[in-house]
């Protein structure tokens, strides 16, 4: 089974972190992910830049596109695409079309990465016995 | 998040984030600057108490808001007891009930609260730097010896000017009204003019003033961010933030270990903040979609285009040139057509550089940065005697120890060319 693991934070809070502070919290997390690299069960590891660098396409609203993080709590994240674009036009124009494919309901929030490391997965996952004995 | 790692810099850092909006709050609630910043101080106090015990709480600056406005009421009640009872105009919100408070915290609140707490800070009859430093004070909660210490001048002496422009806020009719939509686009645009001269107040500081007045470049970066928060889609916030990312990104660069000036051509650019440019570039890029171009996102750009080319040489000056000529359209300055003539040089030589500013002398007759340019585009043309009177004259001006340091490198130049 793949698993994401979402990172929750205040930004405010983060933000805050002296170069020192950061630098350090980053390669404490490097180690945990080092590990899993070595046995390739590492995906990919993004670093969201703030969420006042967002913009938001709203599928409902003829594809409005308002400035800011998706900020509703009716909805919940579904999934996410990381795409390579060459300004914040082009990825706009992605989530467009991926709202085209899929026009029911819901918001893309389009949000800049600071950090991308794509990974890169073992062909031997490994996998969960099933068992109904708990 | 378990209460074992809620440490002391978790909550030190969470009541600052907390404080413009909290303290913002508080000030609609009392109506009083003194009060609010009492009601929020102990509010801190009981934060520091109580959250290492029960866990943050999940909004902490609802949590503050609450705790610091029940904190004050019982404060006002007891002193009842000696004095005549409180004025009840005093306390605008008596009937809120407390679950209603969570709710009415929305946007529009914080929103006009924050804005009217920068914007009386932003109190026309003070002068630029106490603006500032009454900003520093209250917004940014800073230490008046912090704020002291950045202003380089005794800690006695800041608390008085703060004391006496708080005494001049509170005198003057704040206006506690909701703005209107022309009023809160004026207020916003002052405090957009507060917020980039305490970011400038830290970019002028060099070398070992540094230490200390260098991080009100991050406070100036952290309300433009709670600006922007605020109004999200305010193309001139998105430029402002980026505008002081860009600029701030070059901070590990621009002096060298003894602290003197490093040109931006010679700047060692794998120094600079990559993060911070890449933020500031999608900032520029949010702004440039609302397709109304004011002056802090054009100037954002002329940062972007510095911060994009990897090497000086890179740089595309032509199209600073062009960024330049924006500007004076947006916000004609002989300060503006004086950078102009930077990018002029580089495209069209010095010669043509030169032109264009020989008819801002009489206006910029004590600036600095007129005859440091004049110096250095004459020692271009080889007229190295009048660059020495333009470099002479620039030194005479210099406001900070960085800037005359400056101009010696550029007459050390001069010196040794001539000698070589």
């Amino acid at each position: 089974m793949l698993y994401a693991i979402l990172c929750y934070n205040s930004e405010d809070v983060v933000g805050d972190w002296s170069p020192a502070e950061d630098a350090a919290v980053m390669a404490r997390l490097g180690s945990v992910e080092a590990g899993l690299a070595a046995v390739h069960r590492l995906g990919a590891v993004a670093r969201l830049l703030p969420t006042t660098a967002a913009v938001t396409l709203r599928k409902a609203r003829d594809h409005l596109v308002i400035d800011g993080p998706f900020a509703e709590t009716k909805e919940q994240l579904l999934g996410f695409y990381v795409v390579d674009c060459g300004d914040l036009d082009a990825a706009i124009a992605v989530a467009h079309d991926l709202a085209v494919a899929n026009p029911d309901r819901g918001a893309y929030e389009i949000r800049p990465l600071a950090v991308y490391r794509p990974g890169g997965l073992g062909e031997a996952r490994p996998r969960r016995a099933v068992s109904t004995r708990g | 998040m378990t209460i074992a790692n809620i440490d002391a810099a978790w909550i030190d850092a969470a009541l600052t984030a907390a404080r413009p909006q909290a303290v913002a709050a508080l000030l609609r609630y009392f109506r009083d600057l003194d009060t609010a910043e009492e009601a929020f101080q102990d509010a801190c106090l009981r934060a520091l108490k109580a959250w290492p015990k029960n866990g943050p709480p999940r909004d902490p600056t609802a949590w503050l808001i609450l705790v610091g406005r029940n904190a004050a009421l019982d404060g006002v009640r007891k002193s009842s007891k000696s004095a005549p009872l409180p004025a009840e105009e005093l306390i605008s919100d008596l009937e809120d009930a407390e679950a209603a408070l969570v709710d009415r915290l929305d946007g529009e609140h914080y929103r006009d609260d924050v804005l009217r707490l920068l914007f009386i800070c932003c109190h026309p009859d003070l002068p630029a730097t106490q603006q500032v430093a009454v900003a520093l004070r209250i917004v940014s909660g800073l230490s008046v010896r912090q704020i002291a210490r950045a202003f380089l001048v005794g800690e006695s002496a800041m608390e008085q000017r703060i004391t006496r422009a708080k005494a001049r806020i509170g005198a003057a009719d704040v206006p506690f009204g909701a703005p209107g939509l022309e009023e809160r686009e004026q207020r916003l645009s002052t405090v957009a003019a507060m917020v980039y001269l305490v970011f400038n107040e830290g970019y002028s500081a060099g070398g070992k003033e540094l230490l200390t007045r260098g991080s009100l470049c991050g406070e100036a970066i952290r309300l433009a961010r709670l600006l922007l928060r605020l109004f999200p889609g305010e193309p001139e916030v998105m430029g402002l933030t980026a505008l002081l990312l860009l600029q701030h990104a070059r901070a590990p660069a621009r002096f060298d270990a003894d602290g003197a000036v490093v040109l931006l051509e010679e700047q060692d650019r794998s120094l600079w903040n990559g993060r911070m440019i890449a933020e500031g570039l999608a900032l520029i890029d949010k702004a440039v979609r609302h397709r109304r171009p004011g002056p802090y996102l054009v100037q954002a750009a002329i940062a972007a285009e510095h911060d994009r080319a990897e090497r000086a040489e890179d740089t595309n000056w032509a199209r600073i040139d062009l960024l330049y000529g924006d500007l004076e359209q947006l916000a004609p300055s002989p300060v503006v057509t004086l950078n102009r003539a930077v990018a002029v040089s580089k495209v069209a030589g010095p010669e043509a550089a030169l032109e264009m500013i020989e008819p801002l002398a009489s206006k910029l007759s004590g600036y600095f940065h007129f005859f440091g340019l004049r110096g250095g585009l004459l020692f271009q043309l080889g007229r190295r005697d009048e660059a020495k009177v333009a470099f002479d004259l620039a030194i005479a001006l210099a406001n900070t120890a960085a800037e005359a340091a400056h101009i010696r490198l550029h007459l050390d130049r001069l010196l040794k060319e001539s000698a070589g």
